[in-house]
């Protein structure tokens, strides 16, 4: 059941944004990176005063391929909503959502430091985890695990992420 | 000649610090005592948990949540396997979800109680550590009779728990709940009346209510400064809706604000306890989904259904239907949330943890601006941060 | 048994009562202690090896038990955790060391003065445990040299301390000399 403070504000901004999701009782806007703080904006001032959470996906290999995502609370109501915004991995630039939510400032490093992602108008970008000499963004999917195999004598086990490979859904077939 | 009383130092802090809690440094810019900028330096633990996430299957991933934030750690398994479940959309049986409400809270009360603990002795009150742990070892006892493990229990899974509690363990929370109160009364006797206690946290590291909710603060961080948000009361998740409890909330934000509000949510943990004792009845502890959980090993040798079952979800694990989700917990520390992401396979696409000590520790420059600096270790003991929290 | 009577001992039976006795003898005998400096001194080292606190994560927390009052790592001579490298003979890495904290552990190794010893605790510390990925370093041994691995994930403070006593034996046995690398 979703809460009606978020359904007044998905309502109010189905006019900026592209598409709408609706999966397990949450609400999912997806905003075109011009309007992003706009959105941002409005959500503030219709209740929706905490950015609980900022980060980002990589979708490789789908296009756009980044997808930066924004999760805000309104704690009155109690609600919350999602707001999405997909970026191209040539132009990974959004802007910074510091002017609205100043809660994004270490958000926003971390997913510099871990996808590379650039927030524009970012007092501070830079790497919060990593080493700052660090040099790749871990989270993107072509930035390898870098698992050590273990050596025995005459035999080197599977590393860990090998031993079950991604499948997808296969019925299960009768004998 | 210079002007000294203009002059600043900068001064770091940690990373490896007795204080810190963990490895946090801090750059703070003084002048004198008085902190005037502080800048914390995190990722001294960064461990690639969101990136290992990615690569096992919903199954194996249960062993990493409780190595993320190490003192609450039954709550931690209970974040994600919730989170897991809100996706494949199924629900654990009663009798699983009360037990993970009791082992929940008593996971709280052990975090609280380390905190109380650390927080003492960085205050130099040293007989506070010894008691505490002392209580703690007795929670330890009860998650290591469910478990067999006293810390990284794996005994949440996904649709309900890995066995049944042992027989006497009721009896065994019962004991513990009924010895709680007299402890923390003892507590409270040596510490809230104290002339130095109190010097030391009254008006020290101020977080205002509209600095909680600018920077996405949750927790007793947050209700210390009277912000009532307490996510079992907001979003109720696993069968909380049904219990009756208080949500302490402090007024000036301060650090004895904090201190208050931590020791009435261990009371109030000890009442959902009660309870939850009382609600406990019989039933299974896992799901009858046979695409979510193995079956029971008594039908493998009559049903091939069964065995195709079992093969399937041990040789490749359930395959959640494509989509997102995020479901949060009230960890002792704050909103504790597991956004996943599906794409239909048996591995997420992404596994992000937001987590509550990485928001709060944001707001710890505006708590601790113009205090001294023999108040930033009252301060950071107050936000009561874990840092595999903060730096996953 | 009375111990051998070293050479050169004369017991006189004179006939003054402030004479020497057989009985004396053997009673100032049972109170002399022969050994070697390094022994003595190995003893009196791996009975007050104090840690430096150098908790990083989970293990932490079981490190911090193994020191309160249920198991109490003070009766086997570490009263109290130094905060200060300077001050302390061992260091036990009880954590996963990250990319970034690598060069803190060598710089607080090298600051803690000779004899030193290391233990690594848990199983991070010793091979990177779980996490087999870019961000840790897979095992402390690849930064300093470490005298006792105590496998666990966490160990239990029980644990922990039968590694102690394996590092009180080895130091017993090998003193502070340095060790084969």
């Amino acid at each position: 059941m979703i809460a009606s403070a978020a359904e007044a504000l998905a309502r109010d901004l189905a006019g900026l944004a592209e598409a709408e999701e609706r999966f397990r009782d949450e609400v999912t806007l997806l905003i075109p990176r011009p309007r992003l703080l706009d959105a941002l904006a409005r959500a503030r001032e219709a209740g929706f005063s905490v950015l609980t959470d900022l980060t980002a996906v990589d979708r490789l290999p789908q296009q756009p391929r980044f997808e930066v995502v924004y999760l805000v609370t309104n704690y009155g109501a109690p609600a919350r909503l999602r707001l999405k915004v997909r970026v191209e991995a040539e132009d990974a630039v959004v802007p910074s959502a510091g002017p609205v939510y100043p809660g994004a400032d270490w958000l926003e490093r971390e997913v510099f430091d871990m996808f590379g992602i650039r927030f524009s108008g970012h007092p501070g970008l830079t790497r919060i985890l990593m080493p700052d000499d660090w040099e790749g963004h871990p989270l993107r999917k072509d930035f390898p695990l870098v698992e050590e195999p273990v050596h025995f004598v005459g035999h080197t086990p599977k590393v860990p992420s090998a031993i079950i490979p991604k499948t997808r859904r296969t019925p299960p077939t009768p004998p | 000649m210079t002007d000294l009383a203009r002059e600043t130092l900068v001064l770091n802090m940690g990373p490896h610090h007795p204080s810190t809690h963990g490895v946090l440094r801090l750059i703070l810019e003084l002048e004198g005592e008085v902190i005037l900028r502080t800048e914390p330096v995190i990722g001294y633990l960064h461990t690639g948990f969101e990136k290992e996430m990615e690569t096992r299957t919903y199954h194996q991933n249960i062993v990493f949540p409780p190595r993320i934030e190490y003192l609450a750690t039954m709550i931690e398994e209970h974040a994600y396997v919730l989170a897991v479940e809100k996706l494949l959309g199924v629900r654990a049986p009663a009798r699983a979800e009360t037990l993970r409400i009791i082992l929940g809270e008593l996971s709280r009360i052990a975090s609280h109680l380390v905190w109380l603990g650390t927080s003492a002795v960085d205050v130099n009150v040293t007989s506070m550590l010894m008691y505490c742990f002392n209580d703690r070892e007795h929670v330890m006892d009860i998650l290591e009779m469910v478990s067999g493990q006293r810390m990284m229990h794996g005994y949440m899974r996904v649709g309900g728990l890995q066995w049944d509690v042992p027989p006497g363990f009721t009896e065994r929370v019962r004991a513990f709940a009924g010895d709680l109160p007299g402890r923390l009364d003892e507590y409270e006797r040596l510490l809230t009346d104290n002339l130095i206690w109190r010097e030391r946290t009254e008006g020290i590291a101020v977080l205002s209510y509209d600095d909680a909710l600018r920077y996405g603060c949750t927790g007793p961080i947050a209700r210390g400064s009277g912000v009532n948000y307490d996510v079992r009361r907001a979003f109720p998740y696993g069968g909380y809706e049904a219990y009756d409890f208080d949500v302490p909330l402090g007024t000036r934000g301060d650090s004895f604000d904090r201190y208050t509000v931590r020791m009435e949510e261990m009371r109030q943990s000890r009442r959902i306890i009660l309870q939850a004792l009382d609600r406990l009845a019989e039933g299974p502890v896992m799901v009858e989904d046979r695409k979510v959980a193995l079956p029971p090993r008594a039908e493998l040798v009559r049903s091939m259904e069964a065995v195709i079952h079992q093969f399937k979800l041990v040789s490749e694990g359930f395959h959640p239907p494509a989509g997102e989700v995020y479901s949060a917990v009230e960890s002792p520390r704050g909103e504790k949330g597991y956004y996943l992401v599906s794409d239909g396979s048996n591995q997420p696409v992404r596994a992000r943890v937001r987590s509550p000590s990485f928001n709060n520790l944001q707001a710890l420059p505006v708590m601790i601006y113009r205090n001294m600096v023999s108040d930033v270790v009252v301060a950071i003991a107050s936000i009561d941060i874990v840092l595999g929290d903060v730096d996953r | 048994m009375t111990p051998p009577r070293p050479e050169g001992i004369r017991i006189s039976r004179a006939p003054t009562p402030s004479a020497l006795t057989e009985a004396d003898a053997r009673a100032v005998e049972g109170s002399i202690l022969t050994t070697t400096v390094d022994r003595v001194v190995n003893w009196a080292r791996r009975n007050s090896v104090w840690p430096v606190q150098f908790g990083l994560a989970c293990c932490a927390i079981e490190m911090i038990s193994a020191a309160q009052s249920r198991f109490d790592i003070a009766r086997f001579g570490s009263e109290l955790f130094r905060a200060s490298p300077r001050q302390a003979d061992l260091m036990i890495v009880s954590g996963r060391v990250s990319q970034k904290m690598a060069p803190v552990l060598k710089h607080i190794y090298e600051q803690m003065l000779e004899p030193k010893w290391v233990i690594a605790m848990g199983d991070c510390a010793s091979c990177g445990g779980v996490f087999n990925n870019y961000a840790l370093v897979q095992g402390v041994d690849k930064l300093v040299p470490v005298d006792v691995y105590v496998a666990g994930c966490p160990p239990r403070p029980e644990a922990l301390l039968f590694g102690f006593t394996k590092l009180q034996d080895l130091i017993a046995r090998r003193g502070a000399g340095r060790r084969p690398s």
